[in-house]
């Protein structure tokens, strides 16, 4: 049995604090005024050598913008604001853009980093759901690290969804479809009202993280279960098998899903076949990251004594893989959309390479050259330090991902990691850490029931 | 490397794995063993060194990459530059997303074409060789396993024979 030790509690507590004061900053300095936002602006720039005015800067900026994202989706909701509020002043307009987006700010840190650590939870539920229904051999002594992991998915979805019903509420305008005065003047979203408003999206929700969790609870009862059955007694074992198997299927559908709800929906304007897969593609990445930097600490100290470095090479294997198969998708994408250059495709990329230029390509450096090159060579596979320094650069890399998916639609070119960013991180980090360390000291290590737990134990590569 | 070799001829790969183990540990030099398939583990077990080609795999990836940049670049943007889609059709970089599947096929058919190659030549494999394969039946479904003699003869005759082997028989060296 593992104890949770009081040092990494407090860890867990100081991030926590130290994530509660970032994010309090973050929605304390938000401005409450268009001429405030303005001043704001005008100040960073004047800060750095720029000349522009702040109502000069206002109007110039109007002027190249509506050239340049013409089809973004917040330059429809903008235009919509110019036509309802303002008639043709577009400095003014511009000015409300800016504040809306000034506002979104610590709206969106607080929803990427609850959402990168929830994908965290759930990605390893999925990867834990496939192990189960491929009767894998190896990772058995990992179940219980993976267990643990998905701990979280409960705190996540209840924070996700409270966050939601208060975008539902218009406490913040990070889904521009939610704002009935934009839908009355957009055209492309009106099409779209029978799938994108409020009490389905809700309804939708609901039933994802229901699923989800209802999966969890299960197949965690169960894994316990069959450690304290007699043997020769796989019923247990024999359930979990075939509802992971029906988990996977409704996993697949509603994860797809999800990921157009909760985040391509952002840009309700865009659309991508593959989105969904390419969400999935982070989210078992950094999942399998995760496991195995868990397993590496509790190996450090001291626990989990039959998991050697065949079972870290093997997860280290799929680390590798993950993050290949994640850039395949992450191209794919790209490329289809930037060869065709379809306007109301192409904004997306646009707004990403314009004003996200360092952490978009930063990303794929994170994502795919480091992991590439460090990992590919079988003998770093079984090191330690190596997956841990990989491992770091990973969980950094998807969550700039999550990242450049949430910010250009809600916050524009407005971005910057400051108190909320980090603090949002910081946070979850550490509500992460309680959560899953608390849950793994609750059972022991190894599930020692698992019919397959010698195959496990034997395992060599 | 002695005159006499033993040929200990197995119908099952798990008994041949169990029974390389069993003359290792008895310090017995095993010159060959022939499988019809690969067997999980027996290079471990035959004491094997690990393989480089996974080095010059690297390699090779990393030469075809370069032939397929320095080929593009010509054809697409030195030699003949046109216009595909309206795309800029001077410069390298601004086309790179076009490119990629070029680059990265090139890779793959380098690396694994010049490995296979590779392999071949370091197994002295080439067209018409003939077979050095001491018994046809290992291409179908018995195993082999080639024994140096040093020491006690039957001694090692009986191992084998408790090992699993269907069958013991000692041949001359033809390459000593």
């Amino acid at each position: 049995m593992y104890t949770f030790t009081q040092r990494l509690k407090i860890t867990a507590y100081v991030l926590m604090g130290l994530g509660l004061i970032g994010l309090t900053i973050g929605f304390l300095s938000t401005p409450d005024t268009v001429a405030e936002a303005q001043a704001m602006v005008a100040d960073a720039h004047g800060g750095h050598g720029d000349s522009h005015a702040a109502d000069a800067h206002g109007a110039a900026d109007s002027d190249t913008h509506a050239g340049e994202h013409a089809d973004a989706s917040h330059d429809s909701s903008h235009d919509a604001h110019a036509d309802a509020s303002h008639g043709d002043d577009h400095g003014d307009a511009h000015g409300e853009h800016l504040l809306h987006q000034l506002q979104n700010k610590p709206w969106a840190a607080l929803y990427v980093a609850a959402f990168f650590f929830f994908m965290i939870a759930l990605g390893t539920l999925a990867f834990y759901a496939i192990q189960r229904a491929a009767q894998a051999g190896w990772p058995i002594l990992l179940y219980r690290v993976m267990e643990g992991i998905t701990a979280y998915l409960v705190p996540g979805s209840i924070i996700i969804y409270v966050f939601l019903v208060l975008t539902g509420l218009h406490a913040n305008h990070l889904f521009v479809w939610m704002d009935a005065d934009t839908v009355a003047h957009d055209e492309i979203i009106q099409g779209k009202v029978g799938y994108l408003n409020v009490p389905f999206f809700m309804l939708r929700a609901a039933i994802y993280l229901i699923g989800w969790n209802l999966y969890r609870y299960f197949s965690r009862r169960f894994s316990l279960a069959q450690d304290s059955a007699a043997t020769g007694d796989i019923r247990n074992y024999k359930k979990n098998f075939r509802m992971s198997a029906a988990f996977l299927v409704f996993f697949f559908v509603t994860e797809s899903m999800m990921s157009w709800d909760w985040i391509m929906s952002l840009d309700p304007h865009w659309f991508s076949t593959l989105f969904g897969w390419y969400v999935l593609a982070s989210m078992l990445v950094t999942a399998v990251t995760v496991i195995a930097l868990v397993t590496i600490y509790l190996k450090s100290k001291g626990y989990l004594p039959k998991v050697n470095h065949n079972h870290l090479h093997d997860l280290a294997k799929f680390m590798f893989g993950l993050s290949v198969f994640w850039t395949y998708l992450w191209f794919s994408q790209f490329m289809l959309i930037w060869y065709s250059n379809i306007p109301e495709e192409v904004t997306y990329f646009l707004t990403r390479i314009d004003d996200y230029n360092l952490p978009f390509f930063g990303m794929v450096v994170l994502n795919f050259v480091f992991p590439l090159l460090i990992l590919m060579s079988s003998d770093y596979k079984r090191s330690n330090w190596i997956i841990v320094m990989a491992g770091i650069m990973i969980v950094i890399g998807h969550y700039i991902d999550i990242f450049n998916m949430v910010m250009p639609a809600t916050v524009g070119d407005q971005w910057f990691i400051g108190w909320p960013e980090l603090g949002g991180f910081l946070f979850f980090a550490g509500l992460f850490i309680y959560v899953v360390f608390r849950a793994i000291s609750k059972a022991p290590l190894e599930a020692s029931g698992d019919p397959y737990v010698g195959e496990s134990e034997k395992f060599v590569y | 490397m002695s005159s006499k070799l033993v040929h200990a001829v197995y119908d099952d790969d798990d008994t041949l794995l169990h029974a390389v183990k069993d003359v290792k540990k008895a310090d017995y030099h095993i010159e060959e063993v022939f499988t019809p398939f690969p067997v999980h583990g027996l290079d471990h077990a035959m004491g094997l060194a690990g393989t480089r080609i996974a080095i010059m795999a690297f390699m090779y990836g990393v030469l075809g990459f370069i032939v397929a940049i320095t080929m593009i670049n010509y054809i697409m943007i030195a030699d003949w530059p046109q216009n595909i889609g309206g795309k800029p059709s001077f410069s390298f970089l601004e086309n790179l997303p076009a490119f990629v599947p070029v680059i990265f096929e090139m890779t793959v058919f380098f690396a694994a074409h010049l490995m296979v190659i590779t392999f071949y030549l370091r197994s002295r494999l080439w067209p018409f060789k003939k077979a050095e394969n001491p018994m046809p039946e290992t291409t179908d479904d018995k195993f082999l396993m080639q024994v140096a003699i040093s020491g006690d003869e039957k001694k090692l005759v009986s191992l084998l024979k408790n090992s699993g082997a269907i069958d013991v028989s000692i041949h001359e060296n033809q390459d000593a």
